[in-house]
């Protein structure tokens, strides 16, 4: 990357792997939970995450000399709270539908431990543009996690990806359907969403066994 | 050269092999293996583990066989080939050859790819950790296709086997590490992923699903209903069985779960061997029997009326229910588990009770999981260790208090 010293570059890329929020930090389980039965929910729910963490860390950044640290926290969930309610304006606006689906979830982003973790952490001790790409490469980090474990839900707990029947109608007995294949309804189901996050994690830690933490 | 001299001499040789814990499994199975240790004054038990496994398979093989026959039984009588059983536990209608072999060529898959797939993932987790090959699996393999639908599609067995055994037991360590039982894991990886092949009246009866098809495409025939008791009884309706058919088990249910007369006999074998704890089978029916007690109290004293949806089951007598669903085989083969159930003794009291009493409580309250022990007891796995904690650490300070006074 030309554009980035090799130091902003690690922002980017740590919290996709060695050092990911989901599966290295175990913050904001709680939403990889709920809405990774489909893909759809899951991307946009990234997104917002993106946007709110992205945008939030800078302005945080900027007000970090001025802040009074004895009520920071209330100034941090002001204005996560002033983002979230932007993307969730947005969202009832432009996808009804979507903003349904994600229900509550949305309005909790303000709760989602990564974000506050990612104020308190980095944004309040660091300049606005490397608070900036800190806050992406978080998002990415939990988005893409969003994105796999949800990959796998809606395929084998739907059969469908993004809502598209990729493995056939289950109706009409045609794809792997018409081999007696079924549709695996634990998937669609919380506990699942947390194995298959346990499973990402094992794969991860011994892949790369320096993670593994001892006891 | 002695065989049993040259298997070890090639253990030896071939230590440093990565197939080596597959060998020594089939060997230590089939042979007493050399390494044994020979004079000094060494505590020794005759049985080991896979002894002590073989045991509890024994005592599960006759309820395997009647399973058999039952599935026979129960397709035959369904498509009115055959006269209901009339003469007791050795009818001849029940035990005759035509309905063995239509259970055991519906059985057999089930018990070979049981324990194909779950001997296959432990092999392999055995070369990769570099351990030995443990037991474990053995009573697993046996029980699992005793507690499914006989007309279960095999692949989906073979996905909750590898489910149960990976996510059950091998994340924690293997055998002897895992928190809950691997058969009831396997069986709740199914009920919740494919609940049509595991509950409703289609899936008990061999035959019904494929009747069902047949009169979906148009074909003029009868369709088979199986509802289990438990079934029936939440729908309110009158149970076409009597309790002496429930007892020997002549009714449709999972596999090896329906004669409670053959479950007895099994857990008295194991009781007596005392590889099985007479403590937790006991006290988890006194649990059962005490729940049953009082929904019967509540639904002759009026308090729920008779169109409420729990009265149905409710209000069947107490007895009932330890002979009805898998109440019986639960408490027998899966409490006991020695690995998740309780350790203490005054532990396994509680625990015991507890499965029981939570068993009528779920079968009642939610019909929707007819199946209450499954639920009950992985239930109770989880709290197995909480409560032998409490039980240690209340005799720790009983000790510490008598200590005290003495000293003082």
């Amino acid at each position: 990357m030309g554009l980035l010293s090799k130091k902003d570059a690690a922002l980017i890329k740590d919290p996709l792997a060695d050092n990911n929020p989901i599966t290295i930090q175990v913050l904001g389980i709680c939403s990889a939970l709920a809405i990774t039965a489909e893909l759809e929910a899951a991307i946009v729910m990234s997104v917002s995450v993106l946007f709110v963490l992205g945008i939030g860390n800078v302005v945080i950044s900027l007000m970090r000399n001025i802040i009074p640290s004895k009520i920071r926290i209330i100034v941090q969930l002001i204005v996560v709270a002033a983002l979230v309610i932007i993307v969730d304006q947005v969202l009832k606006a432009f996808a009804y539908e979507l903003s349904k689906t994600l229900s509550v979830f949305v309005g909790l982003i303000i709760t989602n431990c990564i974000i506050m973790g990612r104020f308190e952490a980095f944004a309040l001790a660091n300049g606005p543009w490397r608070s900036f790409l800190d806050g992406i490469g978080n998002s990415l980090g939990y988005g893409v996690i969003l994105i796999i474990v949800a990959f796998f839900r809606e395929l084998l707990g739907a059969g469908t990806l993004l809502g598209f029947k990729v493995l056939g109608d289950p109706i009409e007995k045609t794809g792997v359907y018409a081999f007696g294949y079924e549709n695996n309804g634990f998937m669609l189901l919380a506990p699942m969403a947390l194995i298959v996050v346990g499973i990402i994690i094992w794969i991860q830690r011994s892949r790369n066994t320096a993670l593994v933490e001892d006891h | 050269m002695s065989l049993k001299k040259k298997l070890h001499d090639f253990k030896v040789k071939n230590k440093d092999k990565k197939w080596l814990p597959a060998f020594s499994a089939i060997h230590t199975f089939l042979f007493l293996p050399d390494e044994v240790t020979h004079g000094g004054t060494h505590i020794k038990a005759a049985d080991d583990l896979k002894r002590t496994m073989n045991t509890v398979i024994m005592a599960m093989v006759p309820c395997l066989i009647f399973g058999m026959f039952n599935a026979g039984y129960q397709h035959h009588i369904a498509l009115g080939e055959i006269q209901a059983a009339t003469a007791g536990f050795f009818s001849p209608e029940f035990w005759s050859m035509d309905n063995f072999f239509v259970g055991f060529w519906k059985i057999l898959p089930l018990v070979i790819i049981s324990y194909g797939v779950g001997l296959g993932i432990e092999f392999i987790f055995a070369i990769i950790k570099g351990h030995e090959v443990e037991e474990g699996y053995l009573v697993t393999g046996m029980l699992v296709p005793l507690i499914v639908p006989v007309d279960i599609p095999l692949w989906m067995l073979a996905v909750a086997v590898v489910f149960g055994v990976v996510i059950g037991k091998e994340v924690f360590g293997g055998t002897g590490m895992n928190i809950l039982n691997p058969a009831l894991t396997i069986r709740a990886f199914l009920f919740f992923a494919y609940p049509t092949w595991m509950s409703g009246d289609k899936v008990w009866v061999h035959g019904a699903v494929e009747r069902d098809q047949a009169i979906a495409a148009g074909e003029n025939l009868d369709a088979i209903s199986g509802e289990t008791i438990l079934g029936t009884l939440a729908q309110g309706k009158e149970v076409a069985y009597s309790a002496a058919d429930m007892f020997l088990g002549f009714i449709p249910g999972s596999v090896g779960e329906t004669s409670v007369l053959l479950i007895v006999l099994g857990g008295l074998f194991l009781i007596f061997s005392k590889i099985g704890s007479w403590r937790i089978m006991l006290s988890s029916v006194l649990g059962a029997v005490v729940m049953g007690l009082i929904f019967n109290q509540v639904a002759s004293a009026g308090i729920i009326s008779e169109s409420s949806k729990f009265y149905g089951l409710m209000s069947a007598p107490f007895w009932e229910h330890l002979l009805i669903g898998g109440f019986a085989f639960g408490t027998v083969f899966m409490a006991t588990d020695p690995v998740t159930a309780s350790q203490t003794t005054k532990g396994k009291w509680i625990y015991g009770f507890l499965v029981g009493f939570i068993s009528i409580l779920i079968r009642v309250f939610n019909p929707a999981y007819p199946e209450g022990v499954m639920l009950a007891i992985l239930l109770m796995n989880v709290f197995a260790p909480t409560i032998d904690h409490y039980v240690v650490q209340g005799n720790v300070k009983q000790r510490m208090k008598r200590l005290k006074a003495k000293t003082a």
